[in-house]
């Protein structure tokens, strides 16, 4: 196994280009979360042609509900939730410089695609591994959309957030290539 | 006729929502546990080491497991001769949750309305099944239901000519439609008979079985063993990035059906598989 890889953020177009699917990254920095209703806020703002909450160039989204804090921690409980439930807001955000998201599960053809077109990648951290995840997470504020409670836009400083690359600038999806890889042949048909 | 006071419901429950969400149970660790051991993927190898870690970290601080602290889903075995007093049942159960899940921050994930989705604030209402049985005990199994393995399971009318094949194919497939989405290793809980709404619900019951435990009647625990083998061969591995071990254990429960259908269910639970069982 080899070593994990450093990524700061706000990223660049150099950070991204060198990371290839199974690469281990290890994120610190800044990111911001959202899930399907903050997605749907924010696409009906680029609709109005209005600003979004945050800047979203070189940003990576991290697509999480977390649990509530209790008194004294930073954040609830936070790992990932499934990624493909954004895909259809992804290319929009993709167009506006957005470079990198940490989610679970796979994406869809159209946001492949779009991450080769964009340069941007899509990290895999693990479901359910979320009391750890949260120990990651140095600061954690609400910044916009907080009437929808476990679903608000928060911006979050991450410190060395372990990821793992499972879509990259080339194309290469990590989810095929394990399948391919690990499959047998079903003697029943 | 014993008498449980509604009070010592909503103690119980408050309590189970808790250490359920914070604390894996010893049976879902092991299957973890071993499944690493099987495990030939350098990359759902680590991801399973993080798992174990993580149960750890949740156990000692008293943190969720998971951030989808899920639908507070009840199966209640209540004897015949045990009588509520000091209020309704259902009530004490939601009264419950609503205290855990405050107590405990877990988070709430129910919208009211499923088409203008107000969340209801604090995970009530309870989803309830109960059954009635000689005895005078109260059982409850709650088992909270994260969203992931929820939204991959599936349910299928199929032919009774399609038999056994018909249903092995429909399990895997449904296996491998979920992919990485239902957080794997998956259990999967399999329900084959009764009607469409009872073959659904034996599919869930199947997943509050021990992790692994086979079903009393040989036949159904060697086709257990069979589709997981199957399922196995798929190569989805852990978080589905690839892997020898794509599910934990499958069970399976059955019921009488009618002479011209063969129900099939599968319920799919993520390996974060909680559940506390609690007897008054």
């Amino acid at each position: 196994m080899t070593d994990a890889i450093h990524l700061q953020t706000p990223l660049k177009d150099q950070d991204v280009e060198r990371l290839t699917i199974g690469d281990r990254v290890l994120i610190s920095g800044v990111v911001y979360t959202a899930r399907d209703a903050a997605h749907r806020r924010m696409a009906e703002a680029i609709e109005r042609s209005e600003d979004l909450p945050f800047d979203v160039r070189g940003q990576v989204l991290y697509y999480v509900g977390p649990s509530p804090e209790p008194p004294g921690q930073v954040i609830g409980s936070a790992g990932p939730t499934t990624a493909g439930r954004m895909d259809l807001y992804t290319p929009m955000l993709l167009k506006l410089g957005l470079k990198g998201m940490i989610g679970k599960g796979q994406r869809s053809a159209q946001v492949l695609k779009s991450l080769v077109e964009h340069r941007a990648v899509y990290l895999v951290a693990v479901g359910g591994a979320s009391a750890l995840l949260s120990e990651r997470i140095r600061e954690s504020r609400v910044i916009a959309y907080p009437d929808l409670g476990p679903e608000a836009l928060l911006r979050l400083v991450l410190d060395d957030f372990p990821a793992i690359v499972a879509n990259d600038v080339h194309g290469n999806d990590l989810f095929r290539a394990g399948w391919k890889r690990y499959r047998r042949r079903s003697s029943n048909g | 006729m014993r008498e449980i006071p509604v009070e010592s419901i909503v103690e119980q429950v408050k309590t189970a929502c808790i250490e359920a969400n914070c604390v894996i149970e010893e049976d879902v660790a092991t299957a973890i546990r071993q499944a690493l051991k099987k495990e030939e993927s350098p990359i759902s190898q680590q991801v399973l080491q993080q798992i174990l870690k993580n149960h750890d970290i949740a156990r000692s601080r008293r943190v969720p497991l998971c951030q989808d602290t899920g639908l507070a889903v009840f199966f209640v075995e209540m004897g015949q001769d045990v009588r509520i007093t000091g209020g309704l049942f259902e009530e004490a159960v939601n009264e419950g949750v609503r205290q855990g899940y405050a107590e405990g921050y877990l988070r709430k994930s129910l919208v009211a309305n499923p088409l203008n989705r107000q969340n209801t604030g604090d995970n009530t209402p309870a989803i309830v099944h109960l059954s009635l049985v000689p005895g005078n005990q109260l059982k409850m199994i709650f088992c909270p239901k994260g969203a992931g393995g929820e939204n991959m399971s599936a349910l299928a009318m199929l032919k009774p000519g399609d038999g056994l094949k018909g249903v092995r194919r429909f399990v895997v497939a449904t296996v491998r439609k979920a992919g990485s989405n239902a957080c794997p290793p998956v259990i999967v809980g399999v329900g084959i008979g009764g009607s469409f709404e009872k073959c659904a619900l034996l599919a869930k019951k199947a997943l509050t079985r021990r992790v692994g435990s086979p079903h009393p009647k040989l036949e159904m625990a060697n086709l257990e063993v069979s589709l997981l083998e199957e399922i196995n061969k798929l190569g989805i591995g852990s978080m589905g990035l690839g892997g020898r071990v794509t599910a934990l254990a499958v069970h399976i429960e059955t019921a009488p059906c009618h002479i011209a259908s063969l129900p099939v269910a599968v319920n799919l639970n993520c390996h974060a598989s909680r559940h506390k069982e609690v007897v008054l």
